[in-house]
């Protein structure tokens, strides 16, 4: 692939807008086939990039959602032993049992890297595993190719996947496998590539609804000692709800209709509450 | 030339290696800076820079390397006439702007535009904007306000202008220990044994069973290993040790992560434990310490976090706590010498920098405690003595001035 063909192919779909810089990185992770690390506020949508990603570039898409117990080798793949053990004893077909390869399935990261085409490869909330869970990671990352143990087989990848991971910060990631990624810092987007988003998801607004409802969600946001700030996402699900149940916001008095779908704990709906009356 | 910027970066402690740096060469190669500054600095940004917290120093090292290189006013003046050759951008213009547009000629306007950048400089060097973003002159570069002229890549801002900003100090932390380090450090500490449910295949019990049972298949399954290491933390809160706040909650993040250990307490205390230790910070919850020993199991480690600085009367005196005088018959380091004695092992870590240690009550609680200090190193040989036992480090010689305090 030749950098011309590749560079400057992604600039966001008719849903999800990206800020320049988000666009710069993504095309920089495209054209060098290296892992893109996105980090951000939750609800910034960095999940929804890769999805994104892999619609604008017509090319399927693979997920891997991480959580606490996820192991690296599970990526790539499984061995189901017991299966094995109950199909030798109760399966009727012996010749099945012997054949090893039946019973390894393959992980999101062996299947991406097993695909015969190019697909996009969603590592989400990577830093929800274990500490030396990225570690683990760097040589199929690096390689783009693994080998099942129990057959011998080898995968290698015909073409790089193109890799989206994704992390909430709640852990620092270690050193050895930052250095191998092009990084990304999602900011919390200004009020006018705000208005954007959500012009995109609500098409019919109109300017006047949508700088109420964006002076009421960025007041909100600056409401100090807030748990959990509103986001994006929590933005869109509220005009959505203010839309159907038909309220006017410029004419609403005392306390922000549906606060539910923007503030999600109950100190903060009590914190809101208490500064509207003060 | 760019090699120096590289050092211009490492000079900030920003952690760029080479591997990265070849990265940077390897997209510039591609033309993935768009032959432009704006360009070289996202691609510098994302390809060398990989925590937020380094984005602050970044922008400093980029205006300290790069304010002199003011971008080519020519290849702008280009953009400028093709930006007026696309009647598109006049609509949003009043009828007065277009009046005045067609007022200017080319060669007029890239005169007007070089003479306002010259101007600029002198202005940038005191520390703002390139062209202005008001509405009103023909060279804004705001690209959110539609009837200004984009200048610069793509509407977006120019980097300077960005860097300039500086909108990541508030991410900005030069910290000694980070979450993760602790981690780490951290993870020595444990004995790993089967508890709990029976989720893992034991293959080899399985085999063993099968076989006895005369090839008929008989799985077993037992419980994954977890860690077995039980950690009992106090903490000293207040006072002199409120600069040391935050690296005490880190430590105390890392340690109390669900799982990491088979059993978890904390308790604070304030200057020395006496009697009493506290289950919250701001000492409403009292538990005597008697009580906590006889309920603590002899392999509980023990962690104390403390600078262990006070007057010597405080720790030496009974009934030194400045709080509890009344109940309070025990010396201060009655007490820590009867913690210590109950737990097969302790520790205390001080976050004072040991060049201060000398000639303090510190080297009398070392000589009860193996003390050690609270960074990276001191953590790690903490969790060595905690599981290892050995030898314990030697703090100074308190007997020799502790005679001329107390007498």
């Amino acid at each position: 692939m030749s950098s011309d063909e590749t560079f400057e192919q992604f600039r966001g779909t008719d849903s999800y807008i990206v800020s320049d810089e988000l666009r710069h990185a993504v095309n920089v992770a495209v054209a060098l086939a290296r892992p893109l690390l996105v980090r951000g506020e939750p609800g910034t949508g960095k999940t929804l990039l890769a999805e994104n990603l892999a619609r604008a570039l017509n090319l399927s898409l693979v997920r891997w959602h991480v959580k606490s117990t996820t192991k690296a080798k599970d990526g790539l793949y499984v061995y189901d032993t017991v299966a094995r053990l109950h199909d030798s004893r109760f399966g009727g077909d012996g010749a099945g049992v012997r054949d090893i390869a039946k019973y390894i399935k393959l992980g999101p990261l062996g299947e991406a890297l097993a695909s015969p085409s190019r697909v996009v490869l969603l590592i989400d909330e990577v830093d929800k595993a274990d500490l030396e869970f990225p570690n683990d990671l760097l040589h199929e990352l690096d390689a783009m190719r693994f080998r099942i143990d129990e057959t011998g087989k080898e995968y290698a990848a015909k073409e790089r996947p193109i890799v989206v991971i994704t992390s909430n910060n709640e852990k620092e990631l270690p050193d050895a496998f930052l250095r191998r990624c092009v990084f990304h810092y999602i900011q919390f987007p200004d009020r006018a590539l705000m208005a954007e988003i959500v012009k995109v998801h609500h098409p019919d607004i109109t300017d006047k609804v949508l700088d109420n409802a964006l002076e009421v969600f960025f007041g909100l946001r600056q409401t100090p000692k807030l748990r959990k700030k509103p986001s994006t996402s929590e933005l869109i699900d509220w005009i959505c709800a203010l839309k159907k149940a038909g309220v006017d916001l410029a004419r609403v008095s005392g306390g922000i209709p549906f606060l539910g779908t923007l503030l999600k704990t109950e100190q903060d709906v009590e914190l809101v509450g208490k500064r509207a009356k003060a | 030339m760019l090699i120096d910027f590289l050092f211009e970066l490492r000079k900030r402690k920003l952690p760029v290696s080479t591997h990265e740096w070849m990265a940077l060469m390897e997209a510039m190669a591609l033309g993935l800076h768009e032959s432009s500054l704006d360009g070289f600095y996202h691609l510098c940004r994302t390809l060398c820079v990989k925590d937020i917290a380094h984005y602050d120093a970044y922008d400093e090292a980029f205006l300290a390397y790069f304010k002199d290189i003011h971008t080519d006013a020519l290849q702008l003046t280009e953009q400028i006439r093709a930006w007026l050759a696309d009647p598109r951008n006049l609509e949003g213009l009043t009828d007065e702007q277009r009046a005045a547009l067609k007022e200017l000629d080319i060669e007029k306007l890239r005169e007007m535009f070089e003479q306002r950048l010259k101007e600029q400089k002198e202005r940038h060097d005191g520390g703002n904007r390139w062209v202005g973003t008001g509405g009103t002159s023909p060279f804004g570069t705001n690209g959110n306000n539609p009837t200004g002229m984009r200048v610069g890549s793509g509407g977006g801002r120019s980097a300077m202008a960005v860097a300039d900003e500086r909108r990541f100090k508030e991410y900005r932390r030069d910290v000694v220990l980070d979450v993760r380090q602790i981690d780490v450090a951290l993870r020595g500490l444990r004995r790993l044994g089967r508890e709990g449910a029976q989720e893992e295949l034991d293959l080899d019990e399985t085999v063993d069973k099968t076989c006895k049972n005369a090839g008929d298949i008989d799985i077993v399954f037992r419980p994954p290993r977890r860690n077995r290491v039980k950690v009992l933390l106090m903490m000293d809160v207040g006072g002199s040790m409120d600069p040391y706040a935050e690296l005490v909650s880190r430590l105390f993040t890392a340690a109390s992560r669900a799982g990491r250990f088979a059993k978890f307490r904390s308790f604070y205390f304030h200057n020395c434990v006496y009697n009493s230790v506290y289950e919250d910070a701001q000492f409403r919850k009292g538990v005597p310490v008697a009580d906590l020993l006889s309920h603590s199991d002899r392999d509980e480690k023990l962690v104390i976090v403390g600078d262990a600085l006070m007057h010597p009367a405080e720790l030496l005196d009974p009934g030194g706590s400045m709080y509890l005088s009344s109940q309070n018959r025990a010396s201060g380091i009655e007490w820590l010498r009867r913690l210590n004695a109950h737990f097969r092992s302790a520790t205390w870590l001080n976050p004072e920098p040991d060049r201060f240690w000398a000639g303090t009550t510190i080297e009398v609680i070392a000589s009860v405690f193996a003390m050690y200090p609270l960074t990276l190193d001191g953590l790690a040989h903490a969790v060595r003595y905690l599981v290892r036992g050995g030898q314990r480090p030697q703090v100074g010689d308190p007997s020799k001035w502790m005679k001329a305090v107390v007498g």
